[in-house]
C-alpha cells in the first residue's frame, strides 16, 4: 500500500475508535449515535433475521433491472444518437441539461401513476442513470481518433467489423466510466426512493427505524447500506482499471 | 452572418427543447390520462394561482432559504477545502478516494444521522443540501489547483511578480474555469439534495407540498411543484453553462488524436 | 509481385516504365465549416507513379501533402479529377494492396504490439502459421522484438511509429504511402531506418511514396522527388535524381548530392516563405 494509503487506512480506524471511545464515555449521547461496536453487533443480529434477506432481495433486485436497462439501452441510444447527427442535434440541449434537475421530485408523480410498489423505483432509478450511460457512450464515440478509423478503411474492414474491432475498443475508457457511474446511480436512485416512500427494501427499513426511534438498528443498516454500496463500487472500479491498466490510461 | 441570425440560432435550441418537452407532457397526459398525468395548459394555470396565494409563499421562502444556505457552503467551503487538497499533495491523496466513495453511496441513508445530530428542520436540509453539493465543488477544485502548469509559477517567478501577484494573475485564471464546472455541477447536486432532504420528515418547503400533495392524491401539485423546480434548475444551468463555455473558450480545443 | 494491370506509359515518354497509379487534375477542397471559409487543400494535380520507384513529396508545412495521400489512398474523394490505381479507378474506396502509415500515431492502443501488426493479416484470413511468421519478421525488422507483447503506451512515439510501419509491411502492400513516418525519430535512427527502407523496397519491388520534411532525406531515398508549392499544392517540379537502385545512406557523400539538395531547397525557400506569410495575413 503507499504512504497515502496507510495514512488513510490509520484516519478512518481512528475516526472510528474516537467515536466508539466518545459514546462509550457518554460524550455523545445514544440518542445521537450508536458506538461502532454496537452497530457491528445489532448489524449482524439484524443480518440473521430473515425478514431483511427479503428487503434486500428488493432493493437488490430493482438495483439490478434499473441498471440492466440503463446501461444496455443508454449504451444502444448513445450509440444512435451519435450516428444520426439529426437526432443528435436534436436531443443533445435536453442532455446537457438533463442532470441539472432533481429528478426526486417528480418520484410522487411516478408512484400516483405506477403506484407504491417496486415499478417506480425502478423506472426512477433507470432515468437516473441511463443518461450517464448515453453521455459516456456519446463522448467515447466522439473522441474516437480519426485516424484509427481512417487505418480501419485501410484494411478494408465491414461496418460492423469497423465497429466492433475499432470503434467500440477505442471508446471503451468513456464507455466503463458511464458504466461506473450507472452503476452507482442505479443504487442511489433505488435506495434514496426506498427511502421517500416505499413499502420496502433497505432504504424504507432505515427511514422505518428512524421513525420508531430504533437508532441502533438504523446505524446497523446504514453501515450495511454503505458498506455494500461501497464493496459494489469498489469491484466495479477494480475491474474498470484492470481493464484498462494494460494500456497504461 | 447578420447579429440577428446568431440569436435566432442562439434561441433556438432552448425554445425547441422546450416546445418538444410540452409537447410530450401532452402526449403523457393523452395515454395516461387526467388521475395520472394532467394536462399541460391547466396544470401551468394551477401553478401560476399557487404562486399567487399567500400560503404557498412561506414554503417557498423555506425552500429557496435552505437553498441558499446549503449553496453558500458547498462552493464556499468546497473551494476552500479543494484549495488545500489540491496544494497539499499527501493530504490530496488521502482525501480523494474517501471524496469518490462518497460521491457515488447513495448519501440519503446519512439523512437520519444529519436529522439526529441538526434536528428536524432548516438545518438539517442545509447540511444536507450542502453535503451533496460539495463534493464536486472540492473535487473540481482540487484537481484545478493540482493540474496548474508549473511552468506557469516559474513563468511568474522569472517576471519578478510577488506572490498575491502570482495568485491573482496566473493561479486564478488558471484554475477557474476548471473551478466554475465544481461549482455547476455543485449547484445541481445542492438543489438535488435540498429537495430530498425536504421529501422526507419535513414540515414545511415545496419537498412538503409534494409529499402532501401525493396523500390527497393531487396530481395538478405534484406537477405543478416539479415543473416550477425544473424551470428554475433548467435557466439556472443555462446561465452557468454559458459562463463556463466564456471561462473555457482560450482552452485547447478537444483532442481528436493522440499526442 | 505487381498484381492487377499495370498500363504501359504511351508511347513517346522517355522511358517506357509502367504506370502503377496516376492523378488527372485532382483537387481538393475542404467545405466550409463553423465560422471557417472553404479550403482549397490541393490541386490541380496531375502526375503518375511509376510502378517500383520510390517517390517523395516535400512541400512546406499545411500545403496539403496529407491531403494528396489520402486521396491517393481513396480515403477522401477528390473535389474534381480522377484517381487510377492499376488501371482501375479509385473513388472514395481504399483499394486491394495499398499500405498506408500516418502521419499522426496510429496504434490501437488496446492491442499488443504483435497483435497491432497482425491485425490486417487477422482481418484478411490469413493462416496463422503464416501470419506469424510474417509478424516475427516484421517485428524483428522493425526493432521491436524485446517489446513484442508491451502495450503502445509503454513504447515511445518513434517505436509506436514503427509498430505502425510493421503492421503495413506485414499485408506486402504493392503501394506504400509513408506520411513522415520518421518524423518522431532521431537524426541517426532515421538515417538507418532509411536505409531499411530501402532494402525493403529493393527486395519487394512496391512502389513506394514517401512524404517528408528533410530533403536530405527526400534527395537521399528517392528515384523522384514531387517538390509542392504552398497551399494549395501543386508540383512545382518534379525532380529526378537518377541515384543506382543499389543504394544507401552513403550516398551523401557523393559530390553531386549536395546539388539536389540545393536545388529542392531553392524551390521550396520561396514556397514556404509564401506559406508562413499566408499563415501571418490569415491573423
Ligand atoms: N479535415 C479537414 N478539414 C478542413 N481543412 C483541412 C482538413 N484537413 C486538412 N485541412 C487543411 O488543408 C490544408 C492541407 O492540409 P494537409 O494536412 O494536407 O497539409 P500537410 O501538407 O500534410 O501539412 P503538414 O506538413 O503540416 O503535415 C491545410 O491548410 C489544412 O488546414
Ligand atoms: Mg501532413
Amino acid at each position: 500500500m503507499s504512504k497515502a494509503g496507510w495514512i488513510r487506512t490509520l484516519l478512518l480506524v481512528g475516526a472510528v475508535g474516537a467515536l466508539e471511545l466518545a459514546c462509550r464515555t457518554g460524550a455523545i449521547a445514544p440518542t445521537m449515535v450508536t458506538a461502532p461496536s454496537k452497530m457491528v453487533t445489532t448489524l449482524i443480529k439484524t443480518l440473521q433475521s430473515d425478514e431483511i434477506g427479503m428487503h434486500l432481495r428488493h432493493t437488490l433486485s430493482a438495483v439490478a433491472i434499473a441498471m440492466s436497462i440503463a446501461i444496455v439501452g443508454g449504451f444502444v441510444i448513445g450509440f444512435v444518437l451519435n450516428w444520426v447527427p439529426f437526432l443528435r442535434r436534436a436531443f443533445s440541449p435536453f442532455l446537457a441539461a438533463y442532470y441539472a434537475i432533481p429528478h426526486f421530485a417528480f418520484y410522487p408523480l411516478l408512484i400516483v401513476i405506477f403506484g407504491l410498489g417496486p415499478v417506480p423505483l425502478i423506472v426512477l432509478a433507470t432515468l437516473f442513470a441511463m443518461v450517464a450511460m448515453i453521455l459516456a457512450t456519446m463522448a467515447g464515440l466522439d473522441r474516437v481518433p480519426r485516424v484509427l478509423l481512417k487505418t480501419a478503411r485501410i484494411h478494408r474492414l465491414s461496418l460492423i467489423e469497423e465497429i466492433w474491432r475499432v470503434r467500440l475498443p477505442a471508446a471503451a475508457p468513456h464507455i466503463l466510466s458511464g458504466l461506473k457511474l450507472a452503476v452507482a446511480y442505479s443504487f442511489i436512485g433505488v435506495i434514496a426512493g426506498e427511502f421517500i416512500l416505499s413499502t420496502s427494501g433497505i432504504g424504507h427499513e432505515i427511514a422505518f427505524a428512524y421513525d420508531n426511534f430504533d437508532n441502533p438498528r438504523m446505524y446497523a443498516l446504514i453501515l450495511f447500506v454503505l458498506g455494500i454500496v461501497t464493496l459494489f463500487n469498489m469491484a466495479v472500479f477494480a475491474w474498470e482499471r484492470r481493464m484498462l491498466r494494460r494500456r497504461g490510461a | 452572418m447578420s447579429g440577428g441570425m446568431l440569436t435566432l440560432r442562439a434561441w433556438r435550441d432552448p425554445i425547441l427543447v422546450a416546445i418538444s418537452l410540452v409537447a410530450l407532457w401532452q402526449v403523457l397526459h393523452e395515454i395516461a390520462g387526467d388521475s395520472a398525468v394532467t394536462a399541460p395548459a391547466p396544470t401551468l394555470a394551477h401553478l401560476w394561482e399557487m404562486i399567487g396565494q399567500a400560503r404557498f409563499l412561506p414554503h417557498l421562502r423555506e425552500t429557496s432559504l435552505a437553498f441558499l444556505q446549503a449553496l453558500a457552503i458547498a462552493c464556499g467551503g468546497g473551494v476552500l477545502i479543494g484549495v488545500v487538497l489540491g496544494g497539499h499533495k499527501l493530504t490530496g491523496e488521502v482525501a480523494e478516494p474517501i471524496l469518490v466513495a462518497l460521491y457515488s453511496v447513495p448519501k440519503i441513508t446519512l439523512y437520519p444521522v444529519i436529522l439526529l445530530l441538526f434536528g428536524l428542520g432548516m438545518p438539517a436540509k442545509v447540511a444536507f443540501g450542502a453535503l451533496h453539493g460539495i463534493i464536486p465543488v472540492v473535487l473540481f477544485t482540487m484537481n484545478a489547483v493540482r493540474n496548474v502548469n508549473r511552468t506557469y509559477l516559474r513563468a511568474g517567478r522569472a517576471m519578478r511578480l510577488t506572490p498575491a501577484q502570482t495568485g491573482w494573475y496566473v493561479l486564478v485564471p488558471a484554475t477557474l474555469p476548471e473551478i466554475f464546472s465544481g461549482l455547476r455541477i455543485g449547484f445541481s447536486l445542492t438543489l438535488l439534495g435540498t429537495m430530498l432532504g425536504e421529501l422526507f420528515a419535513s414540515q414545511r418547503g415545496l419537498g412538503f407540498l409534494l409529499m402532501t400533495a401525493i396523500d390527497l392524491h393531487d396530481v395538478k401539485t405534484i406537477l405543478s411543484i416539479a415543473v416550477l423546480i425544473s424551470i428554475f434548475a433548467i435557466a439556472a444551468n443555462a446561465a452557468l453553462l454559458a459562463i463556463d463555455k466564456h471561462l473555457h473558450r482560450g482552452a485547447a480545443p478537444e483532442v481528436s488524436g493522440k499526442p | 509481385m505487381i498484381a492487377g494491370a499495370p498500363r504501359l506509359a504511351a508511347v513517346g515518354d522517355e522511358a517506357a516504365y509502367k504506370i502503377h497509379a496516376r492523378l488527372e487534375g485532382v483537387t481538393r477542397v475542404y467545405p466550409p465549416r463553423a465560422g471557417h471559409a472553404e479550403v482549397h487543400a490541393l490541386g490541380p494535380i496531375s502526375f503518375d507513379l511509376r510502378a517500383g520507384e520510390f517517390f517523395s513529396v516535400v512541400g512546406p508545412s499545411g500545403c496539403g501533402k496529407s491531403t494528396l495521400l489520402d486521396v491517393l489512398a481513396g480515403l477522401a474523394v477528390p473535389s474534381a479529377g480522377t484517381v487510377e490505381f492499376e488501371g482501375k479507378p479509385v473513388h472514395g474506396e481504399v483499394p486491394d494492396g495499398v499500405g498506408v502509415v500516418f502521419q499522426e500515431d496510429a496504434s490501437f492502443p488496446w492491442l499488443t504490439v504483435e497483435d497491432n501488426v497482425a491485425f490486417g493479416l487477422r482481418r484478411a484470413g490469413v493462416d496463422a502459421a503464416e501470419s506469424k511468421r510474417r509478424v516475427d519478421f516484421a517485428v524483428a525488422f522493425m526493432g521491436l522484438r524485446d517489446f513484442s507483447r508491451a502495450y503502445p503506451s509503454q513504447l515511445s512515439g518513434g517505436m509506436r511509429q514503427r509498430v505502425c510501419i510493421a503492421r503495413t509491411l506485414v499485408m506486402q502492400p504493392r503501394l506504400i504511402l509513408l506520411d513522415e513516418p520518421f518524423g518522431a525519430l532521431d537524426q541517426q535512427t532515421r538515417l538507418l531506418m532509411g536505409d531499411e527502407l530501402l532494402r525493403l523496397w529493393r527486395e519487394t519491388s512496391a512502389t513506394v511514396l514517401l512524404i517528408t520534411h528533410a530533403l536530405d532525406e527526400a534527395n537521399l531515398l528517392s528515384d523522384r522527388i514531387g517538390v509542392m508549392s504552398a497551399r494549395p499544392g501543386r508540383f512545382l517540379d518534379i525532380v529526378e535524381t537518377g541515384w543506382p537502385r543499389d543504394r544507401d545512406s552513403r550516398l551523401a557523400e557523393r559530390a553531386d548530392f549536395g546539388a539536389v539538395t540545393s536545388r529542392l531547397w531553392s524551390y521550396l525557400r520561396g514556397e514556404s516563405l509564401r506559406a508562413l506569410g499566408q499563415g501571418t495575413a490569415a491573423r
